[in-house]
């Protein structure tokens, strides 16, 4: 079974039978962390707040969105991604050292780490299930094409695909390519398009369907 | 180590499943598991690169077998009894042993935000030699240690190019194993998906991996 797979059984399984054992382990782990001094209950909180609530894709998409709309910024972010980054005021733990790449029509960027599941956290925040997964850390490297189909993104035969196996502490950002139809729109409208896959190079940026 | 979690280039792991609306964390437990990672990391006692590593001891049936945050709580009980922050018979009960000092973490909440926003860079100021420079045409050196290490065996022996100077970074080979940083330049290299995968793969198709100096030689 998948890792994605794993976790959905997991789920379920909470759902149906209360507290799974991981549940209590990990319960027990963190009391006994606790009450030895080790770790601060409201610190871990904050962390887990963090994850959820503050750092994600949305500060990616605001990267994109203002490379878009500001050619100094765009110059300044693919020769010195962290600094860029820093001007949004993102940056800090698995981030420490950004690049970001570019889509264009003739050539398509890919993100993965084969070797653990290395993801830039600042700009991105932890990264989804189908990342992590063993099916795509030994996939991404030798079918890119494949996976990307099985996305539904398919590219053609005069595209050039750049796979990025995060293999250091560089962490890599995919600047997507601007959707076609959408120069009325402005930054705030421009990064609410931009989807965390598209900054993976999992997807394109597409307008909303009219329909 | 030429483990199961160096998993590029292999078949037979299953479909790529992408989930709608995915929450950040699918169990309470395992956001709890980040932020202890997080949190007893504070203490300084193991690095990112002996962190990594612990994950990576983890027997390969039971790794396949765990989720990521499964790998990440065995890695770190690992990581926490090696450095005597907990003892095995505390974890088998649950409590302190008798006699345990109490100790003040170093992590308190109002912290939170600087070490996140701080991390840990991997650069050094240290005058490791340039080998290379952009467009010098390299190969992977064919190594199988026994230990942590960041070079995949599916670039392992084959030829690629010298495409940036990343600067000088931490050693993971010697930095997992307590054999200290040996800061050594870092370089993003390029190789052919046709010289990693054969003629099946498209003509100008690429792949770029991080590697230290001392996983390249002269091509």
């Amino acid at each position: 079974m998948t890792d994605a797979g794993l976790d959905r059984r997991r789920e379920t399984h909470a759902a149906e039978n209360g507290p799974s054992e991981l549940e209590l382990r990990v319960k027990a782990l963190e009391s006994l962390l606790v009450e030895k001094g080790l770790v601060d209950p409201a610190a871990l909180d904050a962390i887990i707040e963090t994850y959820e609530h503050k750092v994600g894709p949305r500060n990616g998409a605001k990267v994109v969105a203002r490379a878009w709309t500001d050619e100094g910024y765009r110059r300044r972010l693919l020769a010195d991604a962290t600094a860029a980054i820093a001007e949004l005021g993102f940056g800090g733990r698995q981030g420490e050292h950004m690049i970001v790449v570019e889509n264009s029509a003739e050539i398509h960027n890919l993100v993965v780490c084969t070797l653990c599941s290395c993801y830039p956290w600042p700009v991105l925040g932890l990264p989804p299930a189908w990342y992590k997964s063993s099916a795509y850390r030994s996939r991404a490297v030798i079918d890119p094409r494949g996976v990307m189909a099985e996305f539904g993104l398919v590219l053609g035969e005069e595209v050039e695909v750049r796979v990025w196996d995060s293999t250091a502490e560089v962490r890599y950002l995919v600047l997507p390519e601007r959707p076609r139809g959408a120069e009325n729109l402005g930054p705030e409208a421009l990064a609410a398009l931009v989807t965390r896959d598209s900054m993976i190079g999992m997807a394109r940026v597409e307008l909303p369907n009219p329909h | 180590m030429n483990g199961v979690h160096d998993m590029g280039g292999m078949d037979g792991l299953g479909a790529v499943a992408r989930e709608q609306n995915e929450p950040v964390f699918h169990e309470t437990w395992e956001g709890r598991v980040l932020a202890l990672t997080l949190a007893v990391g504070a203490w300084g006692k193991w690095n990112i690169d002996t962190a990594r590593h612990q994950r990576e001891r983890i027997s390969g049936e039971a790794y396949l077998a765990m989720s990521y945050y499964e790998r990440w709580l065995a890695g770190l009980v690992a990581l926490m009894v090696d450095q005597g922050l907990v003892t095995s018979a505390e974890l088998a009960t649950g409590r302190p042993e008798l006699g345990a000092a109490a100790s003040a973490t170093p992590l308190i909440a109002a912290r939170v935000a600087d070490l996140l926003a701080s991390g840990g860079p991997s650069t050094r100021e240290y005058p490791a030699p340039r080998r290379f420079t952009p467009g010098n045409p390299v190969l992977a050196r064919n190594i199988n240690p026994r230990g942590h290490t960041r070079l995949p065996r599916y670039i392992r022996g084959r030829r690629g190019v010298i495409e940036r100077d990343h600067g000088v970074h931490v050693f993971p080979d010697t930095h997992a194993h307590g054999g200290g940083e040996c800061p050594q330049r870092l370089y993003g290299v390029r190789f052919s998906a046709r010289e990693l995968w054969g003629e099946a793969a498209a003509l100008a198709d690429t792949v770029h991996l991080d590697m230290w100096d001392s996983y390249l030689e002269p091509a």
